[in-house]
C-alpha cells in the first residue's frame, strides 16, 4: 500500500478530479446537482474555463461562484449568459441537440449504463420510492454523450435494475440505436475506484482505469455484476496540486457562503 | 382581471375540493404561503400537479389534501428524500396516493400544450425506459409528415395554478425574474390563477430575463411578503437551507410531522403568524 497516497487526497477528491478531466473545454454541458455539478465546476476552474454549463432550471452559461445548493440557486442565474424557461431548455437545447455532454449521477446503474432513479422493488409496491426521473431520461437520450459520476458500491452497480428510468446502451450491442435518439450514450462512468468505459462492440461497461491505490479486486467486490476488466488497465494520474487546490478552494468558498447565509 | 385580495379569501374562493391544482416554482419562488393556506382550509381530494413536489407537497400529502400526484421529481432538493411522499406511496399513509409520473421534459411539454389549448404535446423521449409501462399518459405517435415515431403526452389543464412572484403593479401585472422555471406555462394552462407577491409597486422595472404575466391572466393577487420562504425569492431572500435540513427529521416520523403541522400551520392564523411562531422557536427567521 506504499503507493496509496491517502494522506495527500481523499478517494472522493480523486473521483471528482477524474470526472472533471473528462470534460473538454468549450463544450455545452448539461449538469446535474451534486457530484456532476462539483466536477463540472472544477473543470471550469481548471482546464475548461469556456465550458457552457447548463442547469435544468434554465440557466445557460451558468458561472456559479460556489457550488449550488439546488438548481434554484440565484447564483446560477446572476452570472448566466441567458436564463430561459424549462420548456425552452428541454426542447430548444436538449432535444434539439445543442448539448454536447450530459453529466449525470444515478441511484443505480447496470452493466450497459442504464439508470434507475425511480424505485427499488416492484413499482406498485416499492421497497424504496426514489425521487423519479427529473431531467435524466431526456439528458440520457439527447445529449451527444453522457458522463456519469457515482461511488462504486454493490447496491448502486447492480446486475438488474428494478426500473429503467433513463436509457444507456439498453441491452448492449446496437440495441440503443433502434430507439432513434440523437445522443450516443454514456462514454464514461467515473467512480471512487476508477473509470469504466463501454466496450466498442458489446457496449458493456468495462473497467479501463484504476485510481492510485485501488485494486481490481476492490472494483469487482463493489460491482453487482461480473465486472469486465480491460486487458490494458491504466492508472489514473493523481490529482495535481493545481486541481486539488482548485477543488478545495471551491469547497471552502461554498462552506463560507453557506455559513454566511445561515447568519 | 386580477383582484387584489387576501390569500385566505383567494384560496376560499378559487380552490375547491377535488380540483386539479398546480403549485409551481422550479425550486425557486416556491409558493409555500399558499400551500399552507390550502392545508389550513383543509382542502381534500386534490390532484396535485408539480414538476418538483418538494417540501410543499410533502406537507400537503402528509396532511391528507391529495388524492393524486402528477410529477416528475419528488425529493428534498440538495438534502434527500421526501418522507411523507414516500410514506404515502410505500404505505398509503395518511391515505392512498395515486401517482402519475413523467420526466421534466414531459411535464414541461404538457404545460405548453395546456397553455396552447391543444390536446397533447409531442416529444422525443421515454422510449426504451420503463415509464410508458407505468404511466398511461405516455403514448407513441407517428409523425404524419415524416413517419417518425415520437411520443405524445396529454395537455395539463389545472383548475387552478398557484405561484409566488416578486412583484405586481397596481393594475395587477405580475413580474418574475431570476430563474423563471415553468410558472408562465402553468398559469397560462390553468383555468384560473392565484399569485402571491412580495410587494406591489407603482410600476414594474425591467430586470434581466424578466417574465411578465399580464393582469388578464391572473384571477387573484395577494401580497404575502416572504411567501416563498424557506425557498428563494431572487432579489429578496436566499433559501433557508437550515429549514430544508431540519425538515428531514421532522417529516421522517408520522407523529412528529403531525405535531409540527398542527402547531405551526393549523395553529397559526396566516403566513405572517407562522413565520413569527417559527422564528420564536428557532431564534432565526
Amino acid at each position: 500500500m506504499s503507493t496509496h497516497p491517502s494522506d495527500a487526497y481523499s478517494t472522493n477528491e480523486m473521483m471528482t478530479v477524474a470526472a472533471a478531466r473528462e470534460l473538454r473545454d468549450g463544450v455545452v454541458c448539461f449538469v446535474g446537482i451534486g457530484l456532476p455539478s462539483e466536477a463540472a465546476n472544477l473543470a471550469r476552474a481548471t482546464h475548461a474555463p469556456n465550458c457552457v454549463l447548463v442547469y435544468e432550471s434554465g440557466t445557460i452559461g451558468a458561472k456559479p461562484e460556489v457550488l449550488p445548493l439546488s438548481i434554484g440557486d440565484g447564483d446560477l442565474a446572476v452570472h448566466a449568459d441567458a436564463v430561459v424557461s424549462v420548456p425552452h431548455i428541454f426542447n430548444y437545447w436538449l432535444q434539439a441537440g445543442r448539448v454536447d455532454v450530459g453529466f449525470l449521477g444515478a441511484a443505480q446503474v447496470d452493466r450497459y449504463g442504464n439508470i434507475n432513479t425511480t424505485v427499488i422493488g416492484p413499482y406498485g409496491a416499492p421497497k424504496v420510492r426514489l425521487p423519479g426521473a427529473g431531467g435524466a431520461p431526456e439528458i440520457a437520450a439527447s445529449a451527444r454523450e453522457v458522463l456519469m459520476v457515482l461511488r462504486q458500491r454493490p447496491r448502486s452497480f447492480v446486475e438488474r435494475l428494478d426500473f429503467v428510468t433513463s436509457v444507456g446502451y439498453r441491452h448492449g450491442g446496437d440495441s440503443r440505436a433502434e430507439l432513434g435518439y440523437g445522443g450516443a450514450g454514456p462514454t464514461a462512468v467515473i467512480t471512487d475506484l476508477g473509470v469504466l468505459r463501454p466496450d466498442p462492440d458489446t457496449r458493456e461497461l468495462t473497467l479501463v482505469a484504476l485510481h492510485p491505490g485501488a485494486t481490481v479486486e476492490q472494483a469487482r467486490e463493489a460491482t453487482g455484476w461480473k465486472l469486465r476488466v480491460a486487458g490494458e488497465l491504466s492508472t489514473t494520474e493523481s490529482p495535481t496540486d493545481g486541481e486539488l487546490s482548485a477543488l478545495r478552494d471551491l469547497h471552502a468558498r461554498t462552506t463560507a457562503a453557506r455559513k454566511e447565509a445561515a447568519g | 382581471m386580477s383582484d387584489r385580495t387576501t390569500l385566505r379569501e383567494a384560496v376560499a374562493e378559487l380552490v375547491n375540493d377535488g380540483d386539479a391544482v398546480a403549485l409551481e416554482g422550479f425550486t425557486h419562488l416556491i409558493p409555500f404561503a399558499a400551500a399552507h393556506e390550502v392545508i389550513r382550509q383543509q382542502r381534500r381530494d386534490l390532484t396535485l400537479i408539480r414538476m418538483t413536489p418538494d417540501l410543499v407537497y410533502d406537507q400537503m400529502i402528509g396532511m391528507g389534501c391529495a388524492r393524486k400526484l402528477v410529477f416528475s421529481w419528488g425529493g428534498n432538493p440538495g438534502v434527500g428524500s421526501l418522507h411523507r411522499f414516500r410514506d404515502a406511496v410505500q404505505s398509503g399513509w395518511p391515505g392512498s396516493l395515486e401517482i402519475e409520473e413523467h420526466s421534466h421534459a414531459g411535464m414541461a411539454n404538457r404545460y405548453v400544450a395546456g397553455a396552447s389549448n391543444i390536446p397533447f404535446a409531442v416529444l422525443r423521449g421515454y422510449v426504451g425506459t420503463d415509464l410508458p409501462e407505468v404511466t398511461p399518459t405516455i403514448a407513441p405517435i407517428r409523425c404524419p409528415f415524416t413517419g417518425e415515431e415520437l411520443v405524445a403526452v396529454p395537455a395539463l389543464r389545472p383548475d387552478v395554478a398557484i405561484i409566488h412572484a416578486q412583484q405586481a403593479d397596481r393594475r395587477g401585472n405580475v413580474a418574475i425574474w431570476g430563474i423563471v422555471g415553468i410558472q408562465q406555462e402553468a398559469v397560462l394552462s390553468a383555468r384560473r390563477a392565484i399569485v402571491t407577491v412580495e410587494e406591489v409597486v407603482d410600476e414594474l422595472v425591467p430586470h434581466p430575463f424578466q417574465v411578465v404575466l399580464p393582469a388578464v391572466t391572473v384571477a387573484a393577487i395577494a401580497v404575502v411578503p416572504g411567501g416563498a420562504r424557506p425557498s428563494y425569492a431572487h432579489g429578496y431572500y436566499e433559501r433557508d437551507n437550515a429549514f430544508y435540513e431540519a425538515w428531514d427529521p421532522i417529516s421522517r416520523d408520522r407523529d412528529r410531522f403531525t405535531e409540527w403541522m398542527q402547531r405551526y400551520i393549523m395553529g397559526t392564523h396566516d403566513f405572517a403568524e407562522y413565520v413569527e411562531s417559527l422564528g420564536a422557536r428557532s431564534g432565526s427567521r
